[in-house]
C-alpha cells in the first residue's frame, strides 16, 4: 500500500510542476525522463518481473510508432483513435514473438537474440515497404490541438506521458500484489518449480510479453506525436532497445520504482556529461556503456538495491 | 490411488522410462530407490505431466491423466516437491508458500500457512525474509511446506534428504512419517536407502529406466545380491 501512495504522490508532484516551472527546456527534460521511465517500465515488466531479457524491445516501440503514423497519414485516423489500435498491435506482436519463442523453449540469451532479430527484421521491412514511407520515414501532418494529440504547449504532452508512465507503474504495482504477478515472478525464479505447482508457464510468459509490448508501443505512439516523425532507424534501431533496458538496470530490475529512478539518474547524468564533454558523437554511448558495466558489476540490483541494502540473489540460485 | 501401467517416456527422441508399472494405494508410503540417473526424477515429472509420456497409462483416482496438462494434474491433487530445493529465491517465505495454494487449497490458505508454521517453526520466524537467504535445510522445509499448501492427495517427494546434515535428514524423515500418519499418501524418491526403507510400506528399485525390484522393505533388505548390485550396500 505504501508504494501505491508513493506513486500517487509522485504523480501529483509531477502534475503540479507546470504551475511552478514554465521553462520549456526543463519541461522537456521531465517529459523525456518520464518517456524513458515508460520504456523502462515496459521492459521491466517482462525482463524484471518475468526474467525474460529482451535486446529488441524496439520491435514493440516501432510497431506502435508506425501504427500511429500510418493510420494517421495513410488512413486519415485521428491520433487518439490510433492510440488503442497501436497498443493492441504492440500486444499482438508480443503474442506472436512470445508464442514462437516460448513454444520452442527459448530462454535466456536465446530469447534475447530472437527479440533482437525480430527488431532487425521489422527495421528492414519498414525500410522496404511504401506504406511505411520506406527509408524516408513518415511525417505526420502538423495540426496542433489537444483533440489531435498534438499540444500547443509542453504541458499537454507532460500530462499524457505522465498518464502513460503512471499506468505502466500501476501495472508493475499490480504484478507485485496479484496472483498473476506472483506466478510471473515464480516463473522468473524457477520455471520447473513453478510448473510443479501447476503454474501454466507458457501462458504466464506470453501474457507478460503482451503487456510489455502494449506499453512499449504506447511509448512509440507518444514519440510520433511529440516529434511528428518516424523512420526505420528510430523505430526499430538498437537505440530504443538499449534505452528501454538501461533505466531498469540502473534503477533496479524487477522493482516498482527502479525504472523511474533509473530514468531520472540517466537523464541527470546525460545532461551533466553533455555540459562537461559537449555533444561529440559517440561520447555519450561510451559513457553509457561504461556506466552499464559498472552498474552490473558493483550494483546488480541498481539504485533500489542500494536503498534496500539487501544482497542480490542470482537467478535460480540458492545460497545453501 | 495411483496406477502406472507400462509407462514409457523421455526427452525428445531419447527414451528414459522403459515400461514402468507400479501402484500406490491410499495412505501408503511407497519408496522409489535407485542410483543417480536411474530415471527417478523423469518418472516424477512424467507422472506430473511436465515430461510427456510416449506410451502406457497413468491413472490417478481412477481417472486417466496420462495426457493431462500439468496444471490439471496439480489441480487434481497430485503434487510434487521437486529435487534440489527449488524455492523462488527472490520471493519471501510467505510468497513462496502462497504460490503453493493458487490452484488448490485457496479457501483454507490461512489455516494451511499456520499449519506449515506449526510443522516448521523456523519458517514462521522468517515470513518476510527472501527465500534465497535461507539455509539449505530451511529451503528444503520451505519447498515441502509449499507442496503442502496445495493440500495434496498424493505427495511426491524427490530426494528430500539430499545435501542435508544428518540431524536434518532425521527431521525430514520424521516429518514424512507424521504426514503419513495424518493420512497423506506419499511417493518417496530417495537415494538414502536405510532411512527410506525404515518408513516405507513398500519399495521399488529402479535402474536404467526400469523397475528391477518390487516388494516390502524386509524382502529388499533380505536380498543381498540386489542390494549390492543396485543400491551399493
Ligand atoms: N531435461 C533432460 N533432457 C534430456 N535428458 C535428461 C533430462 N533430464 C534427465 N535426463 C536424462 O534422463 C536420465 C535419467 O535422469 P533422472 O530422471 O534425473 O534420474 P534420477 O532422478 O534417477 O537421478 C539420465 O540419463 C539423464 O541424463
Ligand atoms: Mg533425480
Amino acid at each position: 500500500m505504501k508504494d501505491l501512495i508513493a506513486l500517487i504522490v509522485f504523480g501529483i508532484v509531477v502534475a503540479a510542476l507546470p504551475l511552478f516551472v514554465s521553462s520549456g527546456f526543463v519541461l522537456n527534460i521531465v517529459i523525456m525522463t518520464l518517456y524513458a521511465a515508460l520504456l523502462g517500465q515496459a521492459w521491466n515488466i517482462l525482463g524484471g518481473f518475468g526474467g525474460q531479457f529482451s535486446f529488441g524491445h524496439a520491435v514493440f516501440f516501432g510497431t506502435g510508432a508506425y501504427a500511429a503514423a500510418v493510420l494517421q497519414v495513410k488512413f486519415g485516423w485521428n491520433a487518439w483513435a490510433a492510440l488503442p489500435a497501436a497498443v493492441a498491435l504492440g500486444a499482438a506482436v508480443g503474442a506472436f514473438i512470445g508464442a514462437l519463442s516460448f513454444r520452442y523453449g527459448l530462454r535466456g540469451s536465446y530469447f534475447a537474440l530472437v527479440t533482437l532479430a525480430f527488431a532487425e527484421v521489422f527495421r528492414i521491412l519498414s525500410n522496404t515497404f511504401d506504406f511505411t514511407g520506406a527509408g524516408v520515414g513518415l511525417m505526420i501532418p502538423l495540426t496542433e490541438s489537444a483533440g489531435n494529440f498534438q499540444f500547443t504547449s509542453r504541458t499537454g504532452f507532460l500530462y499524457v506521458i505522465l498518464g502513460f508512465t503512471l499506468a505502466a507503474c500501476l501495472v508493475a504495482w499490480w504484478l507485485k500484489h496479484s496472483r498473476y504477478g506472483a506466478w510471473l515472478q515464480a516463473v522468473r525464479d524457477n520455471e520447473e518449480s513453478a510448473a510443479a505447482l501447476g503454474v501454466n508457464v507458457f501462458r504466464v510468459k506470453l501474457g507478460a510479453t503482451m503487456i510489455s509490448g502494449a506499453l512499449m508501443s504506447a511509448g512509440g505512439v507518444f514519440y510520433v506525436q511529440y516529434f511528428h516523425y518516424i523512420d526505420p532507424h528510430i523505430a526499430y534501431g538498437p537505440g530504443v532497445s538499449i534505452e528501454a533496458l538501461l533505466a531498469p538496470i540502473v534503477g533496479g530490475i524487477g522493482t516498482l520504482f527502479g525504472p523511474l529512478l533509473g530514468a531520472a539518474a540517466l537523464h541527470l547524468f546525460g545532461e551533466l556529461t553533455r555540459s562537461f564533454m559537449g555533444d561529440a558523437p559517440g561520447i555519450s554511448l561510451m559513457v553509457y556503456g561504461l556506466l552499464l558495466v559498472l552498474m552490473v558489476t558493483f550494483l546488480p540490483r541498481g539504485i533500489m538495491g542500494l536503498l534496500s541494502g539487501s544482497p542480490p540473489v542470482r537467478k535460480g540460485g540458492s545460497r545453501a | 490411488m495411483l496406477e502406472i501401467r507400462g509407462l514409457r517416456g523421455g526427452y525428445g527422441q531419447v527414451e528414459v522410462l522403459r515400461g514402468i508399472s507400479m501402484s500406490i494405494g491410499a495412505g501408503e508410503i511407497v519408496a522409489v530407490l535407485g542410483s543417480n540417473g536411474a530415471g527417478k526424477s523423469t518418472l516424477n515429472n512424467t507422472l506430473c505431466g511436465i515430461v510427456p509420456a510416449f506410451s502406457g497409462q497413468v491413472r490417478f483416482d481412477g481417472h486417466d491423466v496420462t495426457r493431462s496438462r500439468y496444471t490439471d494434474i496439480v489441480a487434481a491433487g497430485l503434487i510434487q516437491v521437486p529435487e534440489g530445493r527449488r524455492i523462488f529465491p527472490n520471493l519471501t517465505v510467505l510468497e513462496n508458500l502462497a504460490l503453493g495454494s493458487y490452484l488448490r487449497g485457496r479457501a483454507k490458505r490461512e489455516q494451511n500457512i499456520e499449519r506449515v508454521f506449526a510443522i516448521f517453526p523456523r519458517l514462521g520466524e522468517r515470513v518476510a525474509q527472501r527465500a534465497g537467504t535461507l539455509s539449505g535445510g530451511e529451503q528444503q522445509m520451505l519447498a515441502i511446506g509449499r507442496g503442502l499448501m496445495g493440500e495434496p492427495r498424493l505427495l511426491i517427494l524427490d530426494e528430500p534428504s539430499l545435501g542435508l546434515s544428518p540431524l536434518l535428514v532425521e527431521e525430514v524423515f520424521d516429518l514424512i512419517r507424521r504426514l503419513n500418519d495424518e493420512g497423506l499418501t506419499i511417493l518417496l524418491v530417495e537415494q538414502n536407502v536405510g532411512q527410506s526403507l525404515a518408513i516405507a510400506g513398500r519399495a521399488f528399485v529402479m535402474e536404467n529406466g526400469a523397475i528391477v525390484f518390487t516388494g516390502t522393505p524386509g524382502e529388499l533388505l533380505a536380498n543381498s545380491d540386489l542390494k549390492r548390485a543396485y543400491l551399493g550396500i
